[in-house]
């Protein structure tokens, strides 16, 4: 079975004497979904439009299953489903015409292209407008049928440049429960965002890339660990069952590695702890001992921002 | 929530990318959809058949001796005079904006991140502009030699038909032309209103200009080639001649039919390229 990838080598683009990206170097290798993060400007979008061919790079390469996307687009992309930006739809075009284009484009088999659109469409909730044209619809309308355009053709490799742009919250959910299920299908899914919790959530991997230079590309525990002041950890317990001040600090915080607890509401709890993701496992395993109705546990979304803050200094 | 089926990796490897060719097919389909669906193609169609009208009207009305002497000057009036005219519009309706449009209104962005080339976009969105223009030119045609059957019975002459081949090869060329504009500005309206201007106002002046003071063969207009399509109704067949003598003389050019063909390829050629080479390079910045 071969293994989606996606690698940057070098890849460097310059506006007059602006530079947008500096000599980035990236190897994504596998099925998983890594959050491409960085503040407005950082060269986050011009990455994924240099693997789309939509812009050319001024030296480097980009390669998609070891194809260099701007030497041979049309087989680089074959496996590959984009949304970068906000693309707009013909106006007078249905949903279904203009996913029957990108069917066709694609070499859909006709009745399959319509299986397709149907499913896919259902899946962005968007089944009852496939017959209306795109020019009626809101800016979210279009957003959930361009997920549905890039997410087709069964992509194995999937780029998405801030993919919940637009979107009211429900739809944003949504989004991120089709790219969660998308690591069930074994794809690869590579994914700028401005929202921390949103990469938290959904991203196992995460590259932050800061004035066009990649600061750090590893796994999200290891970021959140190796970046935080001290190497410690944080998580977030959430409670089917009110907890009180006293018993937090007396029970929770006397557990092995704890270094401190906030009591964020009465059924949530944040925990500062200690070393690298050992302990966390020593923790879960004693805060289920403990039977005290805990119904989640997972790294503190701050975490990733603190981690964020401490390495983007600055925006542009 | 429905949960699509999902290949394994081998079925999408078998799955073939249809031949850049069907990726043009697929391209010019959808254009001409959204061309039938918008109003641009009906508005045209309302210029061209109000046009038509209104010639069909002043001349039954006031039966004009330039109109009715005989079939030849009747299609060289109706035809030739107003042809050109409606192939400059189809050309700014369709050609206009048809790649600006790509990167102003951001359509571009849904397309050129797909598996094909920007190639198959440019010249599947032409053929959808000429295929447009040519059903424009149909329907002008058929009201004008319904016209010209009503007056002078079905004998055709078969200059007309010559003349409808060079008015299609002029569409060609005034669509390479206004895609190489298009291709050139990111802005609808600006390669909207240079296509305009050049067509409407900027050749005719130029070509007043270089035949009346500077005095030589305006070979490098393209409206000059087009002359063709109304020469060829006028029999015999025009020649450049001049009148006066002296510095008082004045010379009328007129194109030949080997020399306007080649006028109007040559545009075409040589824009069709440079547009082509102008989107290939053009970034989605």
């Amino acid at each position: 079975m071969s293994v989606p990838s996606i690698v940057a080598e070098n890849l460097t683009k310059n506006y007059g004497s602006f530079t947008a990206l500096s000599k980035l170097n990236l190897k994504i290798e596998g099925s998983k979904c890594v959050g491409f993060l960085g503040p407005n400007g950082a060269g986050k979008t011009t990455t994924l439009k240099i693997f789309t061919d939509m812009i050319r790079a001024s030296e480097g390469r980009a390669l998609i299953n070891g194809i260099d996307v701007h030497l041979n687009k049309k087989k680089a992309l074959a496996s590959v489903g984009a949304l970068i930006e906000s693309p707009e739809i013909y106006p007078a075009l249905t949903p279904r015409e203009a996913l029957s284009m990108v069917a066709e484009i694609r070499g859909l088999p006709r009745a399959e292209a319509k299986r397709k659109i149907e499913e896919t469409v259902a899946e962005v909730k968007m089944s009852e407008w496939l017959d209306k044209k795109v020019g009626k619809f809101s800016k979210g309308m279009k957003q959930r049928i361009n997920v549905a355009s890039a997410l087709l053709c069964d992509p194995e490799v999937i780029m998405l440049d801030e993919p919940t742009t637009g979107l009211d919250p429900r739809g944003q959910a949504e989004v991120r429960d089709i790219v969660k299920d998308l690591k069930k299908k074994n794809r690869l899914v590579f994914m700028s965002s401005h929202l921390l919790n949103e990469v938290q959530e959904i991203c196992d991997e995460v590259a932050m890339i800061d004035h066009g230079k990649l600061i750090v590309y590893d796994s999200l525990s290891n970021v959140t660990t190796r970046f935080s002041n001290d190497g410690s950890n944080t998580v977030e317990i959430e409670l089917s069952r009110d907890i009180d001040d006293q018993s937090v600090s007396r029970n929770i915080g006397s557990l092995a590695g704890v270094t401190s607890v906030e009591m964020l509401d009465s059924r949530k709890v944040r925990i500062h702890l200690s070393g690298g993701i050992q302990n966390q496992e020593r923790l879960l395993e004693d805060l289920a001992t403990m039977k005290i109705g805990m119904i989640s546990f997972r790294p503190s979304s701050s975490a990733l921002e603190d981690t964020y803050l401490r390495l983007i200094k600055d925006t542009l | 929530m429905t949960q699509p089926t999902s290949p394994t990796f081998s079925d999408l490897k078998r799955r073939v990318l249809p031949s850049s060719v069907s990726q043009i097919g697929t391209i010019t389909k959808y254009e001409l959809v959204n061309y039938f669906r918008s109003r641009r193609f009906f508005v045209l169609l309302i210029i061209g058949v109000i046009i038509s009208a209104l010639l069909t009207t002043l001349v039954a009305y006031y039966r004009p001796s330039s109109f009715l002497s005989s079939t030849l000057s009747f299609y060289s009036s109706w035809w030739a005079g107003a042809i050109t005219f409606v192939i400059i519009l189809s050309g700014i309706f369709y050609g206009g904006d048809a790649i600006s449009g790509e990167f102003q209104n951001k359509t571009g962005y849904f397309l050129v991140a797909n598996p094909l080339r920007r190639s198959s976009i440019y010249i599947g969105k032409w053929l959808g502009a000429l295929i447009a223009s040519i059903i424009m030119l149909g329907v002008f045609a058929a009201i004008a030699i319904g016209n010209g059957i009503y007056y002078f019975g079905p004998n055709i002459p078969y200059q007309l038909w010559v003349s409808l081949l060079f008015s299609l090869l002029y569409l060609i060329a005034v669509l390479g032309f206004t895609f190489f504009f298009s291709s050139l500005f990111k802005s609808t309206s600006m390669s909207i209103l240079v296509t305009a201007i050049l067509f409407l106002f900027a050749f005719s002046l130029i070509q007043s200009l270089v035949e009346g003071l500077v005095k030589i063969e305006p070979w490098f207009l393209i409206t000059y080639g087009a002359q063709i399509i109304s020469n060829v109704l006028v029999d015999p067949y025009p020649t450049t001649a001049t009148q006066g003598f002296g510095p008082n003389a004045f010379t009328t050019y007129a194109a030949t039919i080997p020399e306007g063909i080649a006028i109007l390829l040559a545009y075409f050629v040589v824009t069709a390229v440079l547009g082509l080479l102008l989107f290939e390079r053009k970034e989605f910045t």
